[in-house]
C-alpha cells in the first residue's frame, strides 16, 4: 500500500516535459544535420566530402552529368561546360537532392521521373497516427509525397510504442501528430507536413479533406470509418482503408475511381460494402482484443503502397491526378478486399468485391448523405454505430469495492459491514479474464474461469462443475480487468443456481483489477 | 439424395471463419461440412440454409446474435463464395455447389 504523495505527480509531470523537450531538440538537431548536408551537396565546391567517392574518370559525377546534359541541348552547344556549371541549378525537373534521395525508386519503370513528379505534386491525408498511420506516413514521406496531412487528437502512451513506430519513449505524453511530424521531418524535411491536432468530426471533415488528393483511413472505430468514407464520396477522393486486430488485417481501396454519387462506374464506398454498422457489442478494439505490432504494420505499409500506386500511376490503369481530377482510365483494378492472416495459410487472400450498391446511402442516386447534412452535424455517426457504456447489471449489494476486499483480505475476520452482506466465510475469488491474461498477473489465491467459457455455455460446462465443488457456504467473488465482464459472469452464475437461492453471496469486484491497482496495490501490473 | 451430383448423401463444403468469428465456432477457422442437399422445405440448399445449418449444428457458442441477426448474417460480416463477394453471386439465394468454399469474414476496426 503506497501513499499518494503529491510530489510524485509533480516529478512525473516534470519528467515527461523534459522528455518531450529532449525529443524536440533531437528532431531539431537531425533537421540541422540534414540542412547542413544539403547545403554542402548543392554547392559546386570541389571540397565536398563526397569528392572521393563521386569521382569517376577524373571528374566529379555531378560535373559529368551537368556537362553531358548541356552538350545534349542543341541551343547550348557552344557553351563550355565550365560556364554551364555556374548556371542556375534548376535545369533539371528534380533537385539534385531529390535525384539522390529517390534514386532507388526513380530507376524503376513503375515510378520513373513522371511518377516522382506526380508524387511530389500530390497531397495525402492520413487520419489516425497509430499502428496503421505511423508506417503509412513514414513510407509516404520517404517516397517524397509533396504534402502529408495528419489527423489525430490522442497523445502518445507507452502501450502504443510496440507498433506505432513514429513515436518513442521520449515523446510519451506528446500529441501523436506532433510526435509524428518531428520524426517525419527528420526522415524527410522536403515534405510539407500539416498537423490537425484533434479528432475528425463531421463538421470539420469536408474542409479538412478539400485540399488533399487521396485519403488514408487509419482509424479504429466504425463511426470514423463511415464518416471518412462519406466525406470521400462527397468530395470525390479515393480512399485507402485498412484495419487490424490480433493477428489479422484487412485492406480495401474504396471510391476508386472516385466518380460523383450516382455514377455506377465509380468504385464502391464503405457503405456499399457495409450498408449497416455492426452491433456495438461485436466491435473489439486493440485494447481489448490485442494486436501484434508487425500485423498492423503490414497493413499500414500496404496502405502506403496502394497510395503510391494510385498517385504515381501505372500504365493502363486509372490514377489520381494531383489537384483533383482523374486521368482517363483504360482498365481500373476491380474492387477487392485483401485479407491478411499472420498465422493463416495462405497468409494473404484477395477477394473480389461488389461494385457500387444501387441504393447506397452515400454514393448512389438515392444518396441521403449530403455535404449540408455532414457540415450541419445532423449525421450522428456515433449514434448510427451505437455504443456500449459500462455494464451496470448488478445491485450495490452484489458488489464489493477494492477497499472492502482489501480489508477482508488483510484481516483474519471479515470486515463487519461486509460480513453482514457477504457472510463470514472468506470468499473464493474467481478471475474471469482469459487464461493468457490470468497468467500475466492475478490476485493471490484466485482461481481462473475464463469468461469465454462462461459466455459460450458449451455442453461440457466444466466451469460450472468446478464452481459447484466449492463449499456452498463460501461466497463467490468474481473479478475481471475492468469490472464489466464480472457482472455478466455473476448473472450467469446466479442463473445456473450457484447462489443456492440466496444462501450464498455471489458478487463482483467493482471496477475490476484496475480499481484494485488504483486504490489498493499500485504494484499490481497494468497491461 | 445418394444419386445427387455430389456423389454422397450431402454437399461437401468448406466453411471458413476469420476476423474473430472463429471464436464462435470452437476456435476453428476451417470446417469441412457435409450439408444436406435440400433444405427443410425441400428446396436446393442455399446460403441462407447454410447459415441456419451452421447455427443449429456447428455453432456451440450460445451468443447466436454475434453471427445472425434478423434471420440473416449480422451486419459487419461479409460472406464470400469461392473468394468472391456473395453480392456478386446472388447473396443468400446462391445455391451451394459441391466443394464450394464459403468464407465468413467479420470486419475488423482496430488500427
Amino acid at each position: 500500500m503506497a501513499s499518494n504523495n503529491p510530489l510524485d505527480s509533480t516529478i512525473e509531470a516534470l519528467r515527461s516535459q523534459i522528455s518531450a523537450c529532449e525529443a524536440q531538440l533531437q528532431a531539431l538537431k537531425l533537421q540541422l544535420a540534414e540542412a547542413e548536408a544539403r547545403a554542402n551537396s548543392t554547392g559546386p565546391s570541389l571540397l565536398s566530402t563526397q569528392y572521393d567517392q563521386d569521382m569517376t574518370n577524373g571528374v566529379p559525377n555531378a560535373w559529368q552529368t551537368d556537362s553531358l546534359s548541356v552538350l545534349g541541348q542543341t541551343n547550348n552547344e557552344s557553351n563550355p561546360p565550365s560556364q554551364a556549371l555556374d548556371q542556375s541549378p534548376q535545369k533539371w525537373p528534380l533537385t539534385n537532392d531529390e535525384y539522390k534521395r529517390y534514386g532507388r525508386q526513380l530507376i524503376m519503370p513503375e515510378i520513373g521521373l513522371r511518377g516522382q513528379l506526380r508524387l511530389r505534386a500530390a497531397s495525402i491525408l492520413i487520419i489516425g497516427v497509430g499502428g496503421l498511420g505511423c508506417p503509412a506516413a513514414a513510407y509516404l514521406a520517404g517516397a517524397g509525397v509533396g504534402k502529408i496531412g495528419l489527423v489525430d487528437g490522442d497523445i502518445v502512451e507507452v502501450s502504443n510504442l510496440h507498433r506505432q513506430i513514429l513515436h518513442s519513449t521520449a515523446t510519451l505524453g506528446m500529441l501523436k501528430v506532433d510526435s509524428a511530424v518531428s520524426y517525419l521531418k527528420a526522415l524527410n524535411p522536403g515534405v510539407e507536413y500539416v498537423a490537425y491536432r484533434e479528432r475528425l468530426t463531421p463538421e470539420s471533415a469536408i474542409e479538412t479533406f478539400q485540399s488533399y488528393d487521396l485519403v488514408l483511413d487509419c482509424t479504429d472505430t466504425p463511426a470514423s470509418r463511415y464518416l471518412i468514407s462519406d466525406a470521400c464520396v462527397l468530395l470525390g477522393k479515393p480512399l485507402v482503408s485498412a484495419s487490424a486486430l490480433r493477428t489479422e488485417g484487412q485492406l480495401m481501396v474504396l471510391n476508386q475511381p472516385a466518380r460523383p454519387p450516382g455514377d455506377a462506374s465509380g468504385g464502391p464506398c464503405y457503405r456499399c460494402v457495409f450498408p449497416k454498422p455492426p452491433p456495438a457489442a461485436s466491435v473489439v478494439s486493440c485494447g481489448e482484443g490485442g494486436i501484434l505490432g508487425p500485423v498492423v504494420g503490414v497493413m499500414g505499409v500496404l496502405q502506403a503502397l496502394e497510395a503510391i500506386k494510385l498517385v504515381a500511376g501505372r500504365t493502363g490503369t486509372e490514377s489520381v491526378e494531383p489537384n483533383g481530377g482523374q486521368e482517363s482510365q483504360t482498365n481500373p483494378d476491380p474492387p477487392s478486399l485483401l485479407l491478411f492472416s499472420a498465422y493463416g495459410s495462405p497468409q494473404f487472400r484477395s477477394i473480389r468485391l461488389r461494385s457500387r450498391k444501387p441504393k447506397c446511402a452515400a454514393c448512389s442516386t438515392h444518396a441521403t448523405v449530403t455535404p449540408e447534412a455532414l457540415a450541419s452535424g445532423s449525421l450522428d455517426y456515433v449514434q448510427f454505430c451505437g455504443f456500449i457504456g459500462p455494464v451496470d447489471a448488478l445491485l450495490p449489494s452484489e458488489r464489493l469495492t477494492a477497499y472492502e476486499l482489501a480489508a477482508d483480505l488483510a484481516n483474519t475476520d471479515m470486515h463487519e459491514a461486509t460480513a453482514r452482506r457477504v457472510g463470514t466465510a472468506r470468499p473464493v475469488i474467481v478471475d474471469v479474464r482469459e487464461k493468457v491474461q490470468f497468467d500475466l498477473c492475478s490476485l493471490q489465491g484466485s482461481t481462473n474461469v475464463p469468461f469465454s467459457e462462461i459466455s459460450t455455455g458449451g455442453e461440457s460446462e466444466e466451469w460450472l462443475a468446478k464452481l459447484r465443488s466449492v463449499s456452498p457456504e463460501q461466497p463467490i467473488l468474481v473479478v475481471c480487468r475492468l469490472g464489466n465482464d464480472s457482472q455478466v459472469a455473476v448473472k450467469k452464475m446466479k442463473e445456473a443456481g450457484l447462489h443456492g437461492d440466496g444462501k450464498r453471496w455471489v458478487g463482483d469486484l467493482r471496477g475490476g483489477l484496475r480499481a484494485w491497482r488504483e486504490n489498493v496495490d499500485p504494484e499490481f501490473p497494468d497491461y | 439424395m445418394a444419386e445427387d451430383a455430389s456423389g454422397t448423401d450431402g454437399l461437401q463444403v468448406t466453411v471458413e471463419f476469420t476476423g474473430g468469428l472463429e471464436m464462435l465456432f470452437s476456435n476453428r477457422r476451417k470446417h469441412q461440412i457435409t450439408l444436406p442437399v435440400r433444405d427443410e422445405n425441400d428446396a436446393a440448399a442455399n446460403i441462407a440454409y447454410l447459415v441456419r445449418y451452421l447455427c443449429q449444428n456447428v455453432m456451440r457458442d450460445h451468443r447466436k446474435e454475434l453471427f445472425v441477426l434478423d434471420d440473416t448474417v449480422r451486419p459487419g460480416i461479409l460472406v464470400l463464395i469461392n473468394d468472391g463477394d456473395w453480392e456478386l453471386e446472388g447473396g443468400e439465394e446462391y445455391e451451394i455447389q459441391p466443394n464450394d468454399n464459403i468464407l465468413f469474414v467479420s470486419t475488423l476496426h482496430g488500427g
